[in-house]
């Protein structure tokens, strides 16, 4: 489940950075895979609707969201978080 | 070489101004009716307003002399379902006061609020535009959505409502033009009437070219400004998926600021060659000197400083002014973490050391942003400042911001005397436009 929700979201992400989703690693920023605060905007999206889960992010103050957006390693756990209390 | 390249200039322009069925400048027959640049002046003889603040100019200036906000919960079908639930609405609003049942059938709600303040305009101006001065005036208008409210309402109804059948009136509702042709032939104005649509910089890109027909003889009076009513839930819904939109207040230069917060209505005002308003005794508002465009040519949505700066710099330019002389601007300020900086940086570069002696206040923080009808309602807050030397203040203003580090007129209304004063607009799509105006 967990692989598949990282699995996921890697292809998300590689697709918006035009990568090949291998090369989305954990410790990578959204900065450093070349992804742009409106591409950032566009990832967001797309992973609420791979989901079905609704992401808490204000774009004017990234720092302050429950959403932590520093690599993408904080993105998947935050993600697992949401998914997980969806079921729940 | 440069001389015959500007002989070839000068006669390029001139054969472009008589293609156009422009009459060229003329030259100075009295001092003071025209600039120094041989054009024709053009003064503000008409106000008129309907948004968050108040239903006329009177209202609204008194909401920015005391600070207050315009901004509440909002209230319309399936707010609920929205994530942002505040905007600046225009308050105890009910058409059937201002218009009749048939009226009402045919315009959408950016046309009337543009209707209810251009009656304002004219009536205050005193114009009437019967015979000659109908076919020399014309109306130039900005709005980035047009008829939002009726494709939300009627894309419902056959999307939703499953209806096959919508009201006869749904095109020329919502049609963008809708209330530039409502307003030439309520006031019927047979010059040149059209629709500007440049997102938030829409207003202040009407207003730039209704000033410039003015100015090069083109028309005589030009009725101007803009109108949006984008505060229903489709317009809302669209604004959410860009997570720009604050939730709680619209805090302009602020360091906490997280956003901005939609606002609707209109505002409108009546240009007309200096010489034409002081042949009839009329009453100046202000006069309008300048006025500049620029493209940022960059990103959709992220502003470029150079850009805005670029705008800045050559409205002071086509002015004729001294940036020194520029003591008040009313800020594009929509208080998203973007904006604010970017204009305060080209601020910062367009007047070096006077950018901290100038004031710059967003009155967005009191009337909430109305993209493409903005820049309109903005401007009252130079008249205010240039007529009555009161400051409109940027209010919920909390805590400072080092990269906004200018006199934001911080909460409160300040008494002032200024001489020239500058509106920015800043659109999504890197369009920039910025005027000048001074006191007469």
């Amino acid at each position: 489940m967990t692989d598949d929700i990282k699995s996921r979201i890697r292809a998300i992400i590689a697709e918006q950075a035009m990568l090949e989703p291998d090369q989305v690693t954990d410790d990578a920023t959204p900065e450093e895979l070349g992804i742009d605060s409106l591409g950032l905007v566009e990832s967001i999206f797309a992973i609420e609707e791979e989901f079905d889960i609704s992401i808490p992010f204000n774009a004017n103050e990234p720092e302050k969201s429950e959403f932590d957006i520093s690599n993408m390693g904080t993105i998947i756990a935050a993600v697992e978080r949401l998914v997980a209390q969806k079921a729940a | 070489m440069s001389g015959k390249k500007s002989e070839k200039a000068a006669r390029a322009s001139k054969e472009a101004r008589i293609d156009a069925g422009v009459a060229a400048p003329k030259v100075a027959t009295s001092a003071g009716e025209l600039r120094r640049d041989g054009l024709r002046r053009v003064v503000i003889t008409g106000a008129g307003t309907i948004n968050a603040l108040g239903h006329d100019v009177k209202t609204t200036m008194e909401a920015y002399r005391e600070g207050r906000c315009g901004i509440t919960q909002l209230e319309f079908r399936d707010v609920e379902r929205l994530s942002i639930q505040i905007g600046a609405q225009v308050h105890n609003w009910s058409p059937e006061t201002y218009f009749n049942r048939q009226q009402i059938l045919l315009y959408d709600k950016f046309t009337q609020f543009t209707l209810l303040a251009a009656k304002q305009a004219v009536e205050q101006s005193g114009l009437h535009f019967e015979g000659a001065l109908g076919l020399r005036s014309g109306v130039i208008l900005g709005t980035a959505g047009g008829g939002l409210n009726t494709w939300d309402e009627n894309y419902r109804a056959v999307y939703e409502e499953g209806k096959n059948r919508v009201h006869p009136f749904v095109v020329p509702k919502l049609m963008n033009n809708a209330a530039a042709s409502h307003v030439s032939m309520e006031f019927g104005l047979r010059g040149p009437a059209f629709t500007v649509a440049t997102a938030c910089a829409s207003s202040n890109h009407a207003m730039g070219l209704a000033f410039q027909m003015v100015r090069s003889g083109a028309a005589e009076v030009m009725l101007s400004g803009g109108s949006e009513a984008m505060l229903c839930f489709g317009g809302v819904k669209a604004w959410e998926g860009l997570r720009v939109m604050s939730k709680d207040a619209c805090r302009p230069f602020s360091a906490n600021r997280n956003g901005m917060v939609q606002g609707e209505g209109a505002g409108v005002f009546v240009f007309e060659s200096y010489e034409h308003a002081k042949a009839r005794g009329a009453e100046i508002l202000a006069e309008v000197v300048g006025f500049a465009m620029s493209s940022d040519a960059q990103d959709i949505v992220m502003p470029s400083a150079q850009g805005a700066e670029r705008a800045i710099s050559g409205a002071i330019a086509d002015a004729g002014l001294n940036p020194e002389q520029v003591g008040y601007i009313n800020a594009h300020g929509t208080g998203t973490a973007a904006n604010d900086k970017t204009e305060c940086a080209a601020v910062a570069r367009a007047f070096g050391h006077h950018a901290d002696r100038l004031m710059i206040s967003s009155t967005k923080s009191m009337h909430g942003h109305l993209i493409g009808g903005t820049g309109a309602v903005e401007l009252l807050a130079c008249i205010m400042a240039l007529r009555d030397g009161v400051i409109a203040p940027t209010i919920n203003y909390q805590e400072p911001d080092p990269e906004c580090a200018l006199d934001v007129v911080p909460n409160e209304a300040r008494e002032a005397t200024v001489d020239a004063v500058l509106s920015n607009a800043f659109a999504f799509g890197g369009l920039n436009a910025v005027i000048a105006l001074r006191r007469v």
